[in-house]
């Protein structure tokens, strides 16, 4: 098992550094450069030349592309991801000042629609074509359609007029706060959490439909066993395997809802982050967090892997 | 009078016309898939409002009227005025036209250049498809949405640039469905005959290839416009997709409408419903389309 993980480890590199070099060729095609960017040449401005050529050397901007990319690699290696244009500040504390609260909503509403959507999707399965299949799939199929932005604004209009809400200033721990940073975030995470449960519901009634055509489910009901054995005892544990692989497909649902929606409330995330980034052009804030999330979405996908080859023993470890 | 004659085998006459049996087709298809038939209907009403927009939008999606601010729905205004006096529903009538232009197109690109590079792929096999599905690979460690905003911020904001940054992401998706059926389609007799009697490789892809993967490439396709539409709503959403005074539906709920929520909800409400109306549409139509296409799916018990 350890030869494995090691393995997958390694086979990760390759695709880590294709995923830097993507980012890096992208924010190279930008018109103008960062150096621009920094002296504010973009807006129109009046500029140095001489300034800019120092500027330029000093970011290693008059180095081949090669030797560039490399040369940022290594910084990221190193965890130094340089300093944000807009605020100054370095961009790993900025990255670390936001992360628990995007990693907490993340969390929360991946096991929360994990709960909801896995006895749903069963339902449905096992009750195909009736009532209960088809309202499950209204919902699951308006799940995947109703933006989470939208969901969001209902909320808010609904919080707004009954409760006199008003968006949350500052982030409360779950650890030094719970009460509040509970009140601050259930909304949000509702709103992820229920794109998410579409998401996971629709794939646990199709796996779920295939196991119950498998021949030892027909043997299962030949040998007269009640319908709730049948179900829970031999389709939902084959059918287990599948919805490991769905938590994962969920992450990539999930860091798209979770820009949108800590927009939508407002909330100092990095998916806030990412958007105010792009819109004041902080290209090197756009590229850390793309490449951060880039990273983390490969990495839980492989642990999702791991878990698979961990619990489907048809699978060795080599 | 001709009311009370009987006519002869009136019905023989019905069964052979080539209309008939387009409606014993829809009725067959609404009987058996009335989820299908309604998402069928929604994107039928989508695309009619989308080309009779002109003709069906009772006011000028454009004009700027001070004194209509923030008029609530009433017979002359069906669903209300925004911030700035314009009609909220002949602003979602023009806003059908962008979304599925924006959707059909982008998903168009992405779905044909993920095919083409799918059966290229699969084809030419060895180093060729290792290489392809490398970078595949590599575009699929970014989220959809994620690619999709890098993108736009490297290009800048414009219609073609949006439509280029929500068909990137597609590509991978594409090229690894096709690159399977293209891989089994390979295996086929007749293209190794194909072969075997001279025929190009351009010809022996088209010809023989390309057939085969019809069917997963239609069901890519509509299953993508779904997830069109809502990437460019989302996208013009967090400000980063089309500028106004567009009639977009993401752009609609991005500025005005969280901020005026209280004071005028409807501005919040209508064009979330549309957009959800039209991906709901959309994907239902979708998961009908590849029921039928699907042969492991078509012989349900």
């Amino acid at each position: 098992m350890w030869q494995y993980i090691v393995k997958r480890l390694l086979l990760m590199i390759p695709t880590l550094i294709g995923a830097a070099l993507v980012i890096f060729l992208l924010m190279n095609i930008i018109p103008g450069d960062v150096a621009l960017l920094i002296i504010g040449g973009d807006q129109g401005g009046d500029i140095n030349p001489r300034e800019l050529a120092k500027l330029r050397t000093q970011l290693g901007l008059d180095r081949p592309l090669y030797e560039q990319f490399l040369t940022w690699l290594w910084s990221v290696v190193r965890l130094d991801f340089g300093k944000s244009l807009w605020t100054g500040a370095p961009i790993l504390e900025e990255i670390m000042i936001r992360l628990p609260l995007t990693l907490e909503i993340a969390i929360f509403a991946t096991i929360i629609s994990t709960i909801i959507a896995i006895p749903l999707g069963t339902l449905a399965a096992v009750r195909q074509d009736t009532w209960v299949d088809y309202v499950v799939r209204v919902i699951s199929i308006g799940g995947l359609a109703i933006p989470a932005f939208w969901t969001g604004i209902l909320i808010i209009l609904f919080l707004v007029i009954y409760f006199e809400w008003g968006p949350p200033l500052e982030y409360a721990s779950i650890f030094q706060d719970p009460w509040e940073n509970f009140k601050q975030l259930v909304w949000p995470i509702v709103t992820v959490g229920y794109r998410n449960a579409a998401v996971a519901a629709r794939m646990t009634r199709s796996t779920v439909l295939e196991t119950m055509r498998e021949d030892y489910i027909r043997t299962a009901w030949a040998k007269g066993l009640q319908e709730r054995v049948v179900v829970v005892k031999h389709a939902l544990k084959n059918a287990f395997l599948p919805v490991i692989t769905i938590i994962g497909t969920e992450i990539a649902f999930l860091i798209g809802g979770l820009v949108v929606t800590e927009t939508v409330f407002t909330l100092n995330g990095l998916g806030r982050f990412m958007v105010d980034a792009i819109a004041h052009r902080d290209i090197p804030v756009v590229q850390t967090l793309v490449l951060f999330i880039a990273f983390s979405f490969v990495f839980v996908n492989l642990i999702v892997d791991l878990l698979y080859a961990w619990f489907d023993p048809r699978i060795s470890y080599r | 009078m001709a009311i009370a004659t009987p006519r002869p085998y009136p019905v023989v006459v019905g069964h052979d016309s080539a209309l008939y049996r387009i409606w014993v087709a829809i009725w067959k298809f609404v009987r058996t898939k009335p989820l299908g038939a309604a998402g069928a209907a929604i994107v039928i009403a989508m695309a009619f409002a989308a080309i009779f927009a002109d003709f069906l939008a009772p006011y000028d999606a454009y004009e700027l009227n001070q004194r209509l601010q923030f008029k609530a729905p009433t017979l002359t205004h069906w669903l209300g005025t925004d911030e700035f006096g314009r009609d909220v529903l002949t602003r979602l009538i023009y806003g059908a036209r962008i979304a599925l232009f924006i959707g059909l197109a982008s998903s168009f690109i992405g779905a044909t250049g993920g095919a083409i590079l799918g059966v290229i792929s699969a084809y030419l096999g060895g180093k060729t498809d290792l290489w392809l599905q490398r970078v595949m690979d590599i575009l699929l460690a970014f989220p959809l949405l994620i690619l999709a905003l890098a993108i736009v911020t490297v290009l800048g904001r414009s219609l073609p640039n949006l439509i280029l940054a929500i068909a990137i992401p597609v590509i991978p998706r594409t090229a690894r469905i096709v690159r399977s059926s293209a891989l089994s389609a390979k295996e086929n007799v007749y293209v190794e005959a194909a072969r075997a009697v001279g025929s190009t490789h351009i010809r022996v892809m088209f010809h023989h290839i390309v057939p085969n993967i019809m069917a997963p490439y239609l069901i890519v396709l509509t299953a993508q416009l779904g997830g069109a539409i809502l990437t460019e709503a989302s996208l013009s959403f967090l400000g980063l997709g089309t500028a106004e005074p567009t009639p977009s539906w993401g752009l609609m709920l991005s500025g005005g409408a969280p901020m005026y929520a209280e004071k005028a909800p409807w501005l919040a409400i209508f064009p979330g419903l549309v957009i959800s109306l039209a991906v709901f549409g959309f994907n239902l139509f979708g998961d009908s389309l590849r029921d039928a296409l699907d042969p492991k799916l078509r012989h349900r018990s």
